[in-house]
Formats: structure tokens, sequence, C-alpha cells
């Protein structure tokens, strides 16, 4: 088939056995790739109720046909899992150049499950596939792994490598590349660290086959014209993500202190250029990305190489945390990389717990003595390293803030800023009622990039809810077939890349001959297939998953999102309006009707078997 | 003559150079089959180098098989005349002869400047 590899691998770590199969062509036409492929991979065959963190859960890693083509920023993979974090579904997109080289091999995806109990790596040169020792490299940084692997088999190999946090299951570890980029969300490297498997390495030589070469290169370089004269490009590729820092804090939507603000006064030492001048070494590019969105920094005081800090963690770690020196943040970046954790459920967790340090829900004896104030860096460097270790307080810090809210109790759900289990990415929404529907309805819980309309609210009214339910089920219909294609949404997103070219360059890589609409509504198919998934894993799901914390219904308390806030009953009025739009029932669990209009007939049966419809 | 003026400082290493180089060369949606090359040193010192030929023509010197010939300032391989001895890929000053294991040649900048066109960083540029 044009566009794809051909090859997927799967592997069984329990037993090493390794199987190369010929890929589907059924589920390349019906579920594209990346996260359609995990959707269904994971609905099929990960039996009901599986712990995350046990052999029989899977870990896959996808590509898109667009993956690795002459196509702007044709740059993702997409791992996929049963989250350990969530409990749910779970999937978390990587950029930099794993994707392409994966495909270069021939290979379009990688299913593995079981577990090792000596620690292996995955090594992939072309047609040789083996698992390798992995005890030299157990127990060192993902950082480090990566630079010293290379070492040993070749700078031409791309590595994937957990860190300590994801080899002692960390809920939220992650999976690292390319020093600084990461599959970073719903505890991948966790998933990867109960199988033993410590990195993937892989180098390929062949090319990808397309179904219109030429008519891909025309597409392509009128894509490239498109968006260098874009005005905002100049900007974008100079600052990457951080440009909205000030932006977020000019419309008091930056957190600060654990969401309990939107500004932060000391914002300005933050700030993009700023960081820029004190920091920067190199702007830097993911595969085929003409937006080279990415910053590789050098910390002079910390000795800290890393492609970072983007603006989460600036937030999540700077102000949510009141931390204002952008060196400070960018050597916990560093340190977290390393260890092989997400930057923004560390920091969500730890500032959850600083607040409940704050209300005397937690004493500074329960945190093994840690002085765990907001603002105290040493502190935050501790408690960062006893978690990645699962040592003392720091094994319950490992659970994320949703379970220990459930531990502690005393109204703190309140505070921990999380929906699903997944905490907020960093963005403040009492006076974003978009963004946080998206946040709510977001099918790996509360993670930005499914629907990121933090913009559109701001144009649209915000102490308003009209027209967001609508918003986000289209952004939720459009966004996640990036993450089919293989692409970045960046050139879409940041300097308005039409959505048809992508369209075209689909067609033009595959030969498939898809419309719009036929995209759109396997894109649809693939949104009600993991809604299925949470059906049938939570046994009680349905609107209090999606519901917020009840920080969203407190008034901003300053700044310019001063007295802005959601009520109840908004919530549930955008809620209500948002299952209509998706043809839900009003608890939130998709309708018969809708799963056979999408073809999800089995998936329908499944839920009509359990009771759920 | 027209030639490539590179600035090392500005590649952010993205591939499009390469990626395009396969495809107007061989068809190929292959960066692996280019003649120009992104070197990466990082973590340290995190920089990019782009190597590519400066059509300098020590290989047409070399070349024992006048595989060879020089057309206008640039220096083209004739497949057909090549017996892949190596000799002209040791002799490189600049180490910009590159091989694939599909290839029975080296591949080698043609100064055709698809590269030009696609590097949005401005990293690669004709002389003026």
């Amino acid at each position: 088939m044009y566009g794809y590899g051909g090859k997927v691998i799967r592997i069984d770590l329990t037993k090493k056995k390794i199987e190369k199969k010929e890929l589907d062509p059924s589920l390349a036409k019906e579920w594209l790739g990346g996260r359609g492929f995990i959707a269904k991979i994971l609905y099929d065959e990960i039996p009901q109720g599986t712990d995350p963190l046990s052999p029989e859960n899977k870990l896959i890693i996808a590509t898109g046909p667009l993956s690795g083509t002459f196509w702007p920023s044709a740059a993702k993979i997409v791992f996929g899992t049963k989250s350990p974090l969530t409990g749910g579904y779970g999937d978390s997109n990587l950029g930099g150049f794993l994707m392409a080289e994966l495909k270069f091999a021939g290979y379009d995806m990688i299913v593995l499950e079981g577990a090792s109990r000596e620690p292996l790596y995955l090594y992939i040169d072309d047609d040789t596939l083996e698992l390798r020792d992995a005890n030299p490299y157990w127990g060192k940084g993902a950082l480090v792994t990566e630079v010293e692997l290379k070492r040993e088999i070749g700078e031409a190999f791309q590595i994937a490598a957990i860190g300590p946090a994801g080899e002692n299951r960390v809920r939220y570890a992650n999976i690292n590349h390319e020093y600084g980029r990461q599959s970073g969300r719903c505890g991948m490297g966790a998933v990867m660290g109960s199988k033993g498997l410590k990195a993937i390495a892989v180098h390929g030589t062949r090319g990808i086959s397309l179904y219109d070469p030429d008519g891909l290169i025309q597409i392509t370089k009128a894509a490239l014209q498109h968006i260098t004269h874009q005005p905002y490009f100049k900007r974008f590729r100079l600052y990457g993500t951080t440009d909205i820092t000030d932006w977020c804090q000019g419309m008091g939507v930056l957190p600060t202190k654990n969401f309990m603000f939107g500004d932060y006064e000391k914002e300005e030492k933050l700030a993009p250029e700023p960081m820029r001048k004190r920091i920067l070494v190199r702007d830097k590019a993911c595969f085929a990305c003409p937006l080279n969105c990415a910053n590789y920094t050098f910390s002079k005081k910390y000795g800290t190489y890393i492609d970072g800090p983007e603006y989460e963690t600036i937030g999540m770690l700077g102000s949510n945390l009141l931390l204002d020196d952008i060196e400070e943040v960018q050597y916990l970046n560093t340190l977290c990389d390393d260890y092989g954790m997400d930057t923004i459920a560390f920091g969500g967790t730890v500032a959850f717990t600083m607040e409940c340090i704050e209300k005397g829900i937690l004493k500074q004896s329960d945190l093994d003595g840690i002085d765990l104030r907001f603002g105290n860096f040493e502190a935050i460097q501790t408690i960062l390293k006893k978690i990645a270790y699962q040592e003392g307080i720091g094994k319950i810090l490992a659970e994320g803030s949703k379970a220990m809210a459930e531990r502690l109790g005393q109204k703190s759900e309140h505070f921990a800023i999380q929906v699903k289990g997944l905490d907020f990415s960093a963005y403040e929404c009492r006076g974003a009622p978009a963004m946080l529907l998206s946040f709510m309805t977001s099918d790996i819980g509360a993670q930005h990039t499914r629907s990121w309309a933090i913009v559109q609210d701001m144009d649209m009214g915000r102490d308003s809810i009209e027209g967001r339910a609508k918003l986000v089920k289209e952004l939720q219909t459009l966004r996640p077939l990036m993450e089919m294609f293989g692409v970045c949404r960046f050139p879409w997103l940041e300097v308005k890349l039409d959505f048809g070219e992508y369209v075209k360059a689909f067609n033009a890589v595959t030969g498939l001959g898809y419309s719009k609409e036929k995209l759109f509504q396997i894109s649809e198919k693939v949104w009600n297939l993991t809604r299925a998934f949470w059906v049938r894993e939570m046994k009680d799901f349905g609107r209090k998953y999606d519901l917020p914390p009840g920080r969203v219904y407190e008034p901003m308390p300053s700044g310019p999102a001063k007295g802005l806030h959601l009520t109840e009953e908004k919530v549930n009025r955008m809620l209500d309006e948002y299952y209509e739009f998706r043809g839900w029932d009003q608890n939130g669990i998709p309708t018969e009707a809708k799963l056979r209009e999408l073809g999800l007939e089995q998936v329908a049966e499944d839920l009509r078997k359990m009771n759920k419809i | 003559m027209k030639s490539l003026v590179l600035h090392h400082e500005r590649c952010t290493g993205c591939s499009l150079c390469e990626l395009i180089c396969g495809l107007a060369h061989f068809k190929e949606n292959n960066p692996k089959k280019s003649a120009i090359h992104i070197e990466r040193k990082f973590p340290v010192p995190g920089a990019f180098e782009v190597h590519v030929c400066n059509q300098c023509g020590r290989c047409k010197e070399v070349c024992p098989t006048e595989a060879i010939i020089e057309r206008d300032g640039v220096y083209l391989i004739d497949p057909g005349k090549c017996t892949f001895c190596g000799i002209c890929i040791d002799e490189c000053p600049l180490d910009v002869l590159f091989t694939h294991k599909d290839l029975s040649y080296p591949i080698k900048c043609d100064l055709c400047g698809e590269c030009i066109q696609v590097c949005t960083p401005e990293a690669i540029h004709w002389s003026k």
C-alpha cells in the first residue's frame, strides 16, 4: 500500500518472541494509522479489566501514512496503551525523527505485549529485529541512555528510551527521544518499564512508496510557500510554543499557584524573549518541519542541555509552582526528561501537594521532612527524585493528583486539577469555557492537544458558553486526524495551512482518494471507539467522569480574568449540548444508533451485552 | 559560476533538503538517498553541519574509469562507467560522496538547487 511501510512488528516480551507481519490493508483503509490503529487494537485485543501494568496490557507504537514523507512536519508517531494513570484509553504522540526512521525500516507499527524479567532493548535495523540485553542501561536516565546507546550502536539510530521513573512504574512516566521530545502523557513510560523494555533503537534505509510523487512535491512546495509567507511564521520559528506565555499572562489563563490564579507577577522572567536571550543554543526542527518550534537550550547555571522548556513546562513548573527563574525551569525540565517523567503531571501533582500543605491537609512530617512550599526549588528537586525512585512519600505522589485526592479526602479533590486522572495542561480555564470543555471531554483526560480552543474562547465572550459544544466537537473531529496521518498540527494551527491541503497530501501519498467528509467520519468513529473503551473499562462511566475540578466554580480572585468562573449549571449545559452534537445519551454514553451509523456494530453489541446501552 | 553557500548556524536539521534531493534524483521518498547530508551534533554542543559537494573536481582527477565528467563547472557521475571502486569517496576532501546499499555508484550533488527551494531557514542559497 502506498504511504505505508507495509509491515507490523509484534513482540511478546515474556516469550522473547518477535513476529513480522504484513500490515492488514483493511486496517489501513478503515483506521488510517497512528491513534486510529491504536484505538482499534486496544479495543479489540486488551481483555476487559486488564491491569495497565500487567503483562496483558499492550503498548502500541504507530505511525501514519504521512509519517516520514515529504510533507511539512510529517513528524508524528503515537504511543498508545491502557493508561496506568487514568485506567482508560491513553495515547500520546511524539515528534522528532523516530517515526520516519521506523517507516524507512519498512514498518508502520510495533505492538508490544508480555513482560520480560531481564531488561531488554529492541534493536531494529531494516530487516534485523533483535531483543538485546539492556542491563548496562537499566537504572540510567533516559537522556544518558540515548547518548550511550548511540555510542554503542551508531549515531544513525533513532532512540526512544525510558528513565528510572518508567522502570519504577511512576504512573506518569514518559518515553524520551531526541534529547527532550516525549511521548509525554498517560504513563507510556510506566507501561514500557513494566514490560522490562528500556529502549527502542531504529535505523532504516528504505524509501516510502508514494502514489503520486510529483503531485506530492507540487503540493508540498506550495504549502512551504504558503507557510513562509504567513506573517506569524517568523515569530513562531523563533519562539515556538513559548510565544504563548505572554499571551496567557495577558489573558489571565497562565496557571499560577496550582491554578488559584491566572497570572503571575513574575511572568516577565519566564517570558519568551528573555528566555531566548538567556539560554537558547539552537533553533531545532523535527523531521520535515519548516517551523522548527524547538528551542534547544543550555543553562550555564546548571550545565544542562535540553530541547525545551516548552510553554506547557514553563506554565506547570514555572508559574504553577511559583518558580520565576527560567534556568530553574530548564533544569527541572532536564531532570524530568532524564528521570523520564511528564512535566505536566509532575507539575500538577506537586502543585496539588503544595496546596495540601498550605491548607494543613498534609504536614511537612508527612512529606519525609521536605519543606514543599510553593517556590521552593530545592524541595521540588528532592521530591522529583523521590517520585522517580518511589521512595517514601514519593510513592504517594507517583500515583498522581487524582489518586492522592482520593486517599487524602478532606475535599482536596476540589483543587486536584485534573479530569479522568490526567492533570490539566497549562491553561487556567475559568475564563475559557471551550478550553475547559475540551479538557472535560478529551478522550485521554485533560490534555490540550485534542482541541485547543482557548484562542476562540477570547473572541466568543469569556463568560458565555454559547457555541462551545459545537466548536469543541468540530475541533475534536479535525485535530485527531493529524495523529492518524502521522503529522504535527502546527502548520495548520499556527500558520494556517488549510486542512484541504492535508487531504490532497493524504491522497497523493496513499492514492485512497478520500474526501474530507470521509476522513471526518473515520475520525468520529475513532472518537466513539475510544469513548466505548472508557465505557467498557469503568463500571460507573458516565457524565461524572467529564466533570471538572471544583476550582473552576470559584471566581478568579484577581488579574485579567478577575471575577470569571463557571457554574455547575453552565458546565452541565455545555455537556448536554456536547452529548447532543455527539449523538450520545445524556449520561455521555454513545447510543446504539450512533455506533451503528459509524460502522461500530460489534461495539454496539458489546455494550448492549454489558447493559451499558 | 553558481555555487551553493552554506550557513550551518541557520540549519535546523529538518531534513527537507535531504528529502527533496532523494525525490528529485531517485523519485523516492528517501532522505538516505541524498547528496546533501546534515550532521547532528547533539546533545553537546547542540549544532548542525551541512555536508554537500563544492564542485572542486578532485573526484574527476582520481577516477580511474573516467566516469566523472565536468559540465559548466559541475561534476557528474556516469553510473554506467562507474565501477564503484571507492577511490573518489576516499579522496573527496569534504567527504561528500555518499553511498546507499541499493546503489552501485556514489551519490553526488549535481547542483540542481532543489534543496534551496525547500530550505525555509535559508541555510543554503546560491552564491551571488
